[in-house]
């Protein structure tokens, strides 16, 4: 193998010149955040309500659930992210439309793929939501109701508080999915860590060092979350369940 | 809101769309999911192995392509692959693969981590007496493992192997980024050429759902039908 390394690549000033390459990176993985947090925020708030219609008693709502989930789980992620970004805006009224296709980079893709991954994730969480409503004895809904509360009110303080506790260890693989998936937004033009470390390619013809810096960078934020996410399931363990003993 | 919307643009397109794209794309994903088995059952195998570095090397290697982007993979492989190319045939430079088996090898390769978790799942649901019987009847490692262990542990996770396909199918869309002229590249192109993104790419989604929905109902039947009764 044939290939000269050439670190010193990192601290060459990038041809935006906005500062060295690794700082070019370094932002990257910023947006990549900035478009995974929000997104995930979203994702929670689509997912949770997505998720409790679906084991509720209204059919339609059921319905109108299994739908939403179907559509967006069987389309690919990249065209998701094509029709945010090309087809929506056509398809609304064309002030609004023009409103959007005008908005200044990195805007005009950040928007668009922030949107993608809330609904393409916002399915994955109304899907692990249901397993674990789903998993709950029926007697603490059947409970709930015999003391008096309505339907509404044994989801608000029965059901949902244990549920949510029960699926945040799989919600913590989704928001790990979310920060990957937020780079397929490189094919609509937003410049977060991978597609920065495709344009550092470009410009500089360093390609194993950019893609081996992104690499790196990629595994210390996995690193980070994973022990993130263990301190707060440890918080949020539901006393009594197997879960809590086994430690995982 | 469909007024303008050009159909006469898929019309024509179709044949480039399917004899060209849709061949690839599937032809893409049954020879990953082929090669994506093979080596992610060697990689469970390895994974289960009571050698510890046999182990550690699988179990770094799943982890490593779990935690990164697809997207950073395929372009990790498609400058990677012509570098080990030119070396495995000594000639000291690059030599350039083409698009398509490029890709061939990343889904293989990043596809193995996930079959291996299935498998790994999958051996490790069988009951150890099966292993102790086999043991005890004379047989080796391979042979317990090529006609105890794994066709049981095949057909245990084979709904759950189907489903990974089904992602997998999903995921060949991502070849894009190196402008391979998968179902997505094709119709990207068209769109691209005659200015009809918005025709192209509702087309391309309806396509995808209808094959990915079509697939995993098949899935569903299958699995209640192949169920082992317990």
């Amino acid at each position: 193998m044939q290939y000269n390394w050439h670190w010193k690549v990192l601290l060459e000033t990038e041809p935006g010149g906005t500062g060295t390459y690794l700082q070019y990176l370094i932002v990257g993985l910023g947006w990549t955040l900035a478009t995974a947090l929000v997104a995930w925020v979203l994702a929670l708030a689509i997912g949770a309500v997505v998720g409790t219609l679906r084991t509720t008693s209204l059919k339609w709502a059921v319905r109108a659930g299994n739908l939403y989930v179907e559509i967006f789980r069987n389309v690919p992620l990249i065209v998701q992210m094509f029709l945010w970004f090309f087809v929506v805006p056509e398809l609304l009224p064309q002030a609004i439309g023009d409103w959007i296709k005008q908005m200044p980079p990195p805007w005009g893709s950040y928007v668009p793929a922030v949107m993608c991954l809330a609904i393409f994730t916002s399915v994955r969480v109304a899907e692990q939501l249901r397993a674990g409503i789903n998993s709950l004895p029926r007697g603490q809904r059947l409970a709930g109701i015999a003391t008096g509360l309505t339907e509404a009110q044994a989801y608000r303080h029965v059901i949902l508080p244990q549920a949510f506790r029960i699926v945040l260890p799989p919600l913590t693989s989704e928001f790990m999915n979310i920060i990957k998936n937020s780079s397929v937004a490189l094919t609509i033009g937003l410049l977060e860590l991978t597609g920065r470390a495709r344009a550092m390619q470009e410009f500089s013809f360093r390609v194993f060092e950019a893609f081996a810096t992104a690499t790196v960078i990629y595994l210390l934020t996995n690193l980070i979350v994973v022990l993130a996410m263990r301190a707060l399931e440890k918080k949020v363990r539901v006393p009594g369940l197997i879960a809590a003993q086994a430690g995982h | 809101m469909f007024a303008g919307y050009d159909f006469d643009v898929i019309e024509r397109s179709l044949p480039y769309l399917f004899r060209e794209g849709m061949v690839f794309t599937l032809t893409l994903t049954a020879l990953a999911m082929a090669g994506g088995i093979f080596f992610g059952t060697l990689l469970a195998m390895m994974r289960l192995s009571s050698v510890r570095v046999v182990s550690a090397l699988a179990g770094g290697y799943v982890n490593l392509m779990r935690s990164l982007p697809l997207v950073l993979v395929i372009f990790w492989f498609f400058f990677l692959v012509p570098y080990l190319y030119g070396a495995v045939r000594g000639e000291g430079r690059p030599i350039a693969i083409g698009a398509f088996y490029s890709a061939l090898i990343t889904f293989t390769m990043f596809e193995a981590a996930y079959y291996c978790e299935i498998m790994r799942a999958g051996i490790q649901s069988i009951a150890r007496g099966q292993v102790w019987s086999a043991y005890a009847l004379g047989l080796n490692y391979w042979q317990t493992m090529g006609f105890i262990v794994l066709p049981q542990a095949f057909r245990n996770m084979l709904p759950v192997l189907l489903t990974q396909t089904i992602i997998l199918f999903q995921d060949t869309s991502l070849v894009y980024v190196i402008s391979a002229t998968d179902f997505l590249g094709a119709a990207a192109k068209i769109a691209n050429r005659d200015y009809r993104l918005v025709e192209m790419y509702t087309f391309v989604a309806v396509v995808y759902f209808i094959v990915s929905y079509g697939l995993s109902a098949l899935v569903k039947t299958f699995q209640d039908r192949i169920a082992i009764i317990r």
